[in-house]
């Protein structure tokens, strides 16, 4: 499979990165490049192989259910939370207006 | 004591301990030597003195009240800039973090401190950890300390953690952090001339590490000897309930088990990564090791790993993927840059924001991913490579009921120019005998071999069994008791 304009145009509207004109034609090569090397991997007979989920078996865990039960990833902290907004307000995050 | 900058980490944390020299004279003489060559080489993005001096004064007057030392009282650490460092800028070499300024410090640098350990800064790495050649850092690429015989251009130190292996070659570090997706602590550690070690997946705690690709990042040492390289991965390593992919195991004491003595022990040759055409000084490498390994008294038998030759491919899927997502969270509202044109709503600041912020390497795999994410390609592309990457994981467990730890090189090639390689492709391609292991989840190391013929280090890689760290150091240590590698880069700077 391989890529055109449009379709590059469409994955960076999705992906929520503004690209020019420009830079959309020079990356359509690029990309075309890559997924022809991925494309390599129908070769391989994959029949009635499981999709890897985890790379070292491991078992989810529930932690205790109670507020703050580690202070480091716990509420009260909006101070904390924010210092690095750029544009913080009233103690919220502000974002240009979103209701016309 | 003259120069306290050739030591290794262990003897640093012996002679402070001992009370042959302060942590202060150390922390003194690597500050001095981070400010005399940053703007020569560029490891970091920030150094951190202050830090490193303060962290010092206090192993000295611990030690002269009596209390007990930690485990790597009295190091001066360099710290890859992809840890998230309480109070001190973390920018994963992106501008879309330039200012970040954490509340809150990374698990595995939390363990380092505890540990007695100061920080000499923020290492430079190539932009969220994309790419081995530091090339795609938008604070410029770290360039190598090491030189071609007869030659001045500037190398790449690797990547991503090129940065920490810049600093520790120069000897302006004893030791540094890394992470690894798809070799960015062992390929930058062969290209340098140190040893580097990824553990196994889960060894350490992601909690506070800026995030690529989750399934496959993980933290890891990088030192000059393979002792050093335990030494600093028991103070890194351990459980983290913070982190949902932490292993909960106790963390094995693998520098005081260190032994070169591989009698009884089987390595395993993989046949496929017998690549035509291979570099002939990396051959050349790959076969003293051979010679080594026996020497310490192991069996050498070839093995076959027959998905090898897909392992790029599912890497160059799975992990844009992982990115794709991941990256989804730089937005421009609750942290980082904030790109907001006139009269634009807040999907056009989003993508304003976010071509401004990323590099061009990181827009390219996030739209890879996104593109092998979206609706019509998931399982084309991603379902399929993580069906490949079970094969990968299956060929290393079949490998394994036969030998005990596998020898490969590192890299196809020795260091190569800045600017050498423009075509992405052609630098994915670098990774091909990191990448596999990664997949797997194994712990991998690289240990210095010798030298090219143009007189740069080349490396060899030890992949062991699931947590069998001290499979691959015993192994690292009976190469490195064996090649000898004393070589160390000119001072040019």
């Amino acid at each position: 499979m391989s890529v055109d304009t449009a379709t590059v145009a469409r994955i960076a509207s999705l992906a929520r990165i503004k690209v020019s004109a420009a830079d959309l034609d020079a990356m359509v090569p690029e990309l075309n490049g890559i997924l022809a090397f991925v494309e390599q991997l129908g070769e391989v007979d994959t029949a009635g192989v499981e999709p890897m989920t985890a790379v070292i078996p491991n078992t989810l865990r529930l932690r205790a259910d109670v507020v703050n039960a580690d202070p480091l990833t716990g509420g009260g902290i909006r101070d904390a939370v924010l210092a690095n907004a750029p544009a913080p307000e009233h103690g919220f995050f502000g974002v240009p207006k979103v209701i016309e | 004591m003259s120069d306290f900058t050739d030591l290794t980490l262990g003897a640093i944390r012996d002679g402070v301990a001992a009370g042959d020299f302060t942590a202060v004279e150390v922390a003194g003489a690597f500050n001095a030597a981070v400010a005399g060559a940053q703007d020569a080489l560029n490891a970091f993005i920030v150094t951190t003195p202050e830090a490193a001096l303060a962290a010092a004064q206090k192993v000295d007057a611990d030690r002269a009240a009596g209390k007990p030392l930690g485990k790597l009282a009295g190091v001066p650490l360099g710290i890859k800039d992809l840890f998230a460092t309480k109070g001190v800028q973390t920018t994963a070499a992106s501008k879309i973090l330039e200012g970040f300024i954490p509340p809150y410090e990374s698990t595995v640098t939390q363990k380092l401190w505890d540990a007695g350990a100061g920080s000499l800064g923020k290492l430079n790495l190539d932009q969220f950890a994309m790419g081995s050649s530091n090339e795609s850092s938008a604070f410029g690429a770290t360039i190598s300390p090491w030189r071609r015989k007869g030659d001045t251009a500037a190398l790449t130190p690797g990547g991503s953690s090129g940065g920490s292996s810049a600093a520790v070659a120069a000897r302006i570090a004893p030791a540094a952090t890394g992470t690894d997706t798809g070799g960015s602590i062992r390929q930058p550690a062969a290209f340098t001339g140190i040893s580097g070690i990824k553990p196994t997946y889960g060894r350490c705690s992601r909690w506070g590490i800026v995030a690529y690709a989750s399934s496959l990042d993980q933290a890891g040492a990088m030192a000059h000897t393979v002792k050093d390289c335990a030494i600093l991965l028991e103070a890194m390593a351990g459980f983290d309930p913070k982190d949902a992919t932490s292993l909960d195991l106790p963390v094995p004491e693998w520098a005081a088990a260190l032994s070169g003595d591989l009698r009884g022990k089987k390595v395993g040759i993989p046949r496929e990564y017998r690549l035509d055409g291979l570099n002939a000084d990396v051959q050349r490498a790959w076969d003293d090791g051979i010679t080594w390994l026996k020497d310490a008294g192991a069996e050498v038998v070839e093995i076959s790993l027959p998905h090898t030759q897909y392992a790029l491919a599912a890497y160059y899927i799975i992990a844009p993927a992982e990115a794709s997502s991941n990256l989804a969270r730089y937005d421009g509202v609750r942290y980082g840059l904030r790109d907001l044109p006139d009269g634009a709503g807040l999907q056009d600041m989003y993508a304003a924001t976010r071509a401004a912020g990323f590099g061009d390497e990181v827009k390219r795999r996030i739209l890879i991913g996104t593109y092998v994410l979206s609706a019509g390609f998931y399982d084309a592309y991603y379902t399929k490579a993580q069906k490949v990457r079970t094969l990968i994981s299956q060929d290393f467990a079949k490998a394994f009921e036969q030998v005990d730890v596998i020898l490969a090189p590192t890299a196809p090639t020795p260091a190569f120019a800045l600017g050498e390689k423009s075509n992405p492709l052609d630098l994915y391609l670098g990774d091909v005998f990191s990448v596999p292991a990664s997949l797997a989840g194994l712990p991998a190391m690289n240990v210095p071999a010798g030298l090219s013929g143009d007189g740069l280090p080349l490396g060899l890689q030890i992949i062991g069994k699931p947590f069998d760290e001290q499979g691959v150091l015993n192994a690292g240590l009976a190469i490195e008791a064996r090649a000898q590698f004393t070589a160390k880069p000119e001072k040019w700077w």
